[in-house]
C-alpha cells in the first residue's frame, strides 16, 4: 500500500504546474476572463499539445488513457492556476459520452475533444424550484425542448451533452439551440442558460452508466478546488510574511498564524480526500461512491473557508479587484455548488452509512436511470 | 498511488486476523469497565500474551523483539486490533514513544536492557516532561540533574504524567547545565522509579479518575549510563518522543472512532426524534454524516502521512495536524453523542438509566483533555506556521 505519487504521477503533477505557471499567469487568466466566452483558441492549442484535451479518454478515440488519480491531479494544478474557459466543461461532457455513447458516437464527440478541434458543455439543472440535480425533468427524443441552467462554456461549446430525465444526449450548437448568458460570480467561467427548441437530438444509448460519470465530474470539481485552496493558502502565508504592521510581519501574530494552520490542515485534508476518491473510482472500489462524495462535501465547505480567511489575511488589499484571492473565492463558490453542494452530499453519505442504500446521485431525478443504473 | 495491500500485507493481516480470532479474550467487554488498577493488570497480562506471539513492537527492530514491519504494517496492526475488539496494550507510552525515542537515541546497552521489558510489559514506562512552570514552554523546565561521580542527582517535581502510578520507569527530562540558554542545558535520563526520593502522589483529574500523577524527586541517584544521547541534547531528544507522540500515536484511533460512529448510528436509531426514529431525523443525518467523513478524512490524512515516514524514515512537524484533527474531532463527535442522547448524555456508571456503562459522559469530559495533552492546539497551529508554513516565530 503506497498512498504517495508515483513517478509518472509526480512528473505529471511538475510538469502541469510549470506549464500554467508559463503559459496561463494570472494576466492571462485576468486577460481571458475579461472576454465574452472566457475561451482562448491559443491556450486551448496548447493544452492539445501537452495532451491535455485527450489525457483522460480511451486510447481508441484519440486519447491517452490517463486514470483518475491523474485526472484529480491535473485539475488540481488547473485550479492552482485558476485556468478559465471550458476545459472542466468539456471534460465532463466527454466523460459523459465516453461513460453512455455508443463506439460509433465516441468516435464522432470523443475524437475531436482530444484532437483539441471541439470544446463541449454538460446541461443538467433546469429552472424549476428543486434548484438542485433532482430539479432534472426534461425529456427527449429525436429533437429535445427545455431549458437547461448553469451551463458552464456553452457559449464556446461545438456540442451539448443534455442529461434528461430519460436519458443523456448530444446536441450540436446551432439550430434550436438559444443561449444566454448567466453572469455569475465565477468570471473565469462563464455560465449560460440554453433553451432547446425542438434541437435535433441524439440519444446516448447507455445512459445507465451515468452515475458513475457524474462521480467523475464530481471529483474533478473537488480536485479542483483543493488547486485553489493551496493557492489561496500560499498567497495568504506569503503576504502574512512580508505584511509588516505594528513592526512586525502580521504572520508573527497568533490571530494571523492559526488562520493559516487551519488552512493548511483543511487543505491537505481535502487533497487526502480528492486522490482517494479518484483511487477510488479508478479501481472501482466498493465505497467508490462515498469517497467521492466525502470529497466534495469536504472541499466545498473547507474551500469557502479558505477563501474567507484569506481575504481576511489581506486585509483592506484583499477587498479590491486587483487582489488575486477574491477570483479563487468566486470560483469556490461556483465549485461548492456544482454537482450538489456540502449539505446534498452528507445526504447521500448518510444513505450510505445509515440506511446501506446507494441513493445514485442520478436516480432520485431520474426514474429511467433508476432502473438501467 | 496504490492502496491496494501488496501479498505481503495481506499475508500479514490475515496471520493477524486469526491470532486475533482466537486470542482475544472474551471477557473484555466486561472487564473493560473494571476500576482503573484492577484493568491495568488485566492489560498487561494480555500484552504479554501479545509480546511471547511476536506481536508487541512490530515496527522494532527485530534484534529487540520486533519485526522490522513497515509502518504501512503498523497501521494494519492497529486496524485490526481495533475491529478485533481487542484490548489496548498497557505499557502504551512505553511503546508508542519512549521504546522508539531509545531506539533513536539510546546506547546498544540500553537497548538490550529496556526495549523487551517494554514490549512483554513487565516494566511500565511513564513520561516526565510536564512541570507545573513548564508545559507548553517544556524547554522552561525547572528539574535537575547534578553530576556526582557516575551517578547524576536529580532533584524536582513534575506533573500530570500519565501512568505515573503505575510505572516502573520513567523518561525524565532535567535540567544539566543552567547556565546555558534554555534549550540548550537539558538531558534526558531514564529513572527507575523504586529509587529511594521518587514520590508518586495521585492527582484527580475531571473524569474523577486518577490517571495521572505527580511525580517529586528528592536526591534521587540515577547512574550516568541511563543519560539518553548527549548530555545537554535532551532537547533534541526530547522533541524526537513528541514528533511521534503527534505523528504516527493516533494510528489506532480511526477504527476505534468509526466504532463510535457505527454505535452513535445505532443509537440514532433506537431514539426517537418528533415521532420518528432520530436516524430519519435530517439534521442528525447530517450531523453524522459530517462525523463519519471527518473520521475518514483522518484516516486519510494519517495513510498520507504514514506512506511518507515510510519513505523517509521519521515524523516531521506536519504531524501536527494529525494530533489536531483527533483531538478535535473526538471532541466534536463527543458533543453530537451528547445531542443524541440528550439529558442520558451525562449519565454515568454501570446501572439503571446509562448508555453503554457511561461512556459516553465520562468520554465528554475526557475528550477535553484530547486538546491539552501531548501538545494543546495552540501549540499544535504554532508548529504547523513556523516550521511548516514559515512563519514567524510569535514568541
Ligand atoms: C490527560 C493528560 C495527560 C497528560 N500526560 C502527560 C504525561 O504523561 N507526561 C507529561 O509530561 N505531561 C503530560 N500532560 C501535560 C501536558 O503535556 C501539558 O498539560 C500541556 O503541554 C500544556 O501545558 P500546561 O498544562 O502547562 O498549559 P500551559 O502551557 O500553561 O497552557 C495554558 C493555555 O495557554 C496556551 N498557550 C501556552 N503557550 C502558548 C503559546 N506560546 N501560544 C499560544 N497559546 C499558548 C495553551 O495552548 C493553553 O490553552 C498531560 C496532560 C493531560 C491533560
Amino acid at each position: 500500500m503506497q498512498f504517495g505519487l508515483n513517478e509518472t504521477q509526480q512528473i505529471l503533477q511538475t510538469n502541469a504546474r510549470k506549464f500554467f505557471a508559463t503559459e496561463c499567469p494570472m494576466s492571462e487568466v485576468r486577460r481571458i476572463a475579461e472576454t465574452e466566452t472566457a475561451h482562448d483558441a491559443t491556450l486551448w492549442n496548447k493544452f492539445a499539445e501537452q495532451g491535455y484535451t485527450s489525457a483522460f479518454f480511451p486510447e481508441e478515440y484519440g486519447g491517452l488513457g490517463l486514470g483518475l488519480v491523474e485526472m484529480a491531479l491535473l485539475m488540481e494544478e488547473m485550479g492552482r492556476a485558476l485556468v478559465p474557459g471550458p476545459f472542466l466543461s468539456t471534460l465532463i461532457a466527454g466523460v459523459f459520452i465516453e461513460a453512455a455513447g455508443s463506439a460509433e458516437q465516441k468516435e464522432r464527440f470523443l475524437r475531436p475533444i482530444c484532437d483539441g478541434r471541439a470544446t463541449a458543455a454538460h446541461a443538467l439543472l433546469e429552472p424549476n424550484p428543486a434548484r438542485d440535480i433532482h430539479s432534472v425533468k426534461m425529456r427527449g427524443g429525436d429533437t429535445i425542448s427545455g431549458t437547461k441552467i448553469f451551463v458552464a462554456g456553452a457559449a464556446a461549446a461545438d456540442f451539448l451533452v443534455v442529461v434528461a430525465a430519460d436519458g443523456a444526449y448530444a446536441v450540436h450548437a446551432g439550430e434550436g439551440v438559444a443561449i444566454q448568458p448567466m453572469p455569475s460570480l465565477d468570471v473565469t467561467r462563464k455560465y449560460y442558460a440554453v433553451t432547446f427548441e425542438n434541437a435535433i437530438a441524439e440519444r446516448l444509448p447507455n445512459s445507465g452508466n451515468m452515475q458513475r460519470a457524474v462521480d467523475i465530474a464530481t471529483l474533478a470539481v473537488a480536485a479542483e478546488t483543493v488547486g485553489g485552496m493551496q493557492r489561496v493558502l500560499d498567497l495568504a502565508v506569503e503576504y502574512a510574511k512580508t505584511r509588516k504592521q505594528f513592526g512586525n510581519p502580521i504572520g508573527k501574530y497568533q490571530a494571523v498564524q492559526h488562520m493559516c494552520a487551519d488552512s493548511y490542515l483543511e487543505t491537505e485534508s481535502a487533497r487526502s480526500a480528492a486522490y482517494y476518491a479518484g483511487w477510488a473510482l479508478q479501481e472501482n472500489t466498493p465505497e467508490a461512491a462515498l469517497a467521492v462524495s466525502i470529497a466534495k462535501m469536504y472541499s466545498s465547505d473547507a474551500a469557502r473557508n479558505v477563501g474567507n480567511r484569506g481575504i481576511q489575511i489581506h486585509g483592506g488589499m484583499g477587498f479590491t479587484w486587483e487582489n488575486d484571492v477574491h477570483l479563487y473565492y468566486r470560483r469556490f463558490k461556483a465549485n461548492e455548488t456544482a454537482f450538489g453542494d456540502a449539505t446534498f452530499h452528507r445526504e447521500r453519505i448518510a444513505s450510505l452509512i445509515i440506511d446501506g442504500v446507494a441513493p445514485a446521485l442520478m436516480r432520485a431525478a431520474s426514474p429511467l436511470l433508476a432502473t438501467q443504473g | 498511488m496504490d492502496l491496494k495491500l501488496t501479498a505481503d500485507e495481506r499475508a500479514f493481516r490475515d496471520e493477524l486476523h486469526v491470532w486475533l480470532s482466537a486470542n482475544v479474550p472474551k471477557d473484555w467487554a466486561e472487564r473493560k469497565y473494571d476500576p482503573l488498577e484492577k484493568r491495568f493488570d488485566y492489560l498487561k497480562a494480555w500484552q504479554r500474551k501479545l509480546y511471547e506471539s511476536g506481536w508487541a513492537g512490530i515496527g522494532w527492530p527485530k534484534a529487540y523483539g520486533g519485526r522490522a514491519a513497515s509502518t504501512i504494517l503498523q497501521v494494519i496492526f492497529w486496524e485490526e486490533m481495533a475491529k478485533a475488539g481487542a484490548p489496548p496494550f498497557a505499557n502504551v507510552l512505553g511503546l508508542g514513544l519512549i521504546g522508539p525515542t531509545i531506539i533513536a537515541f539510546g546506547s546498544d546497552d540500553q537497548k538490550q536492557r529496556y526495549l523487551r521489558k517494554i514490549l512483554s510489559a513487565e516494566e511500565i514506562w511513564c513520561q516526565g516532561f510536564s512541570e507545573p512552570e513548564a508545559g507548553s514552554d517544556l524547554a522552561a523546565l525547572r528539574s535537575e540533574a547534578r553530576l556526582d561521580g557516575d551517578h547524576w542527582i536529580v532533584n524536582g517535581h513534575k506533573v500530570w504524567t500519565s501512568y505515573g502510578w503505575a510505572a516502573d520507569w520513567c523518561e525524565l527530562v532535567v535540567r544539566t547545565d543552567p547556565a546555558a540558554p534554555k534549550h540548550k542545558g537539558l538531558t534526558v535520563l531514564l529513572v527507575d522509579m523504586k529509587s529511594p526520593g521518587v514520590d508518586v502522589r495521585p492527582l484527580k483529574q475531571i473524569t474523577g479518575e486518577t490517571e495521572f500523577s505527580e511525580l517529586f524527586f528528592r536526591d534521587v541517584r540515577v547512574p550516568v549510563a541511563n543519560t539518553v544521547g548527549t548530555v545537554n541534547d535532551g532537547w533534541n531528544v526530547a522533541i524526537g518522543t513528541l514528533m511521534h507522540e503527534r505523528g504516527t500515536f493516533g494510528a489506532g484511533l480511526q477504527v476505534m472512532y468509526r466504532q463510535n460512529i457505527e454505535r452513535l448510528i445505532a443509537l440514532a436509531r433506537s431514539t426517537e426524534r418528533n415521532g420518528k426514529p432520530a436516524s430519519e431525523d435530517p439534521i442528525v443525518r447530517q450531523k453524522l454524516a459530517q462525523a463519519y467523513a471527518e473520521v475518514e478524512i483522518m484516516r486519510l490524512n494519517q495513510m498520507r502521512a504514514f506512506s511518507k515516514i515510510n519513505q523517509t524514515g521519521v515524523p516531521g512537524p506536519e504531524g501536527s495536524i494529525q494530533k489536531i484533527f483527533w483531538s478535535e474531532l473526538n471532541q466534536r463527535m463527543q458533543q453530537l453523542a451528547q445531542e443524541l442522547l440528550g439529558p442520558y448524555g451525562q449519565l454515568e456508571g454501570p446501572d439503571g438509566y446509562a448508555v453503554d456503562h457511561g461512556i459516553w459522559s465520562y468520554g465528554y469530559l475526557r475528550a477535553r483533555g484530547n486538546t491539552i495533552e501531548a501538545g494543546t492546539s495552540e501549540i499544535q497551529r504554532n508548529i504547523i506556521g513556523h516550521f511548516v508554513l514559515g512563519l514567524p516565530r510569535s514568541y
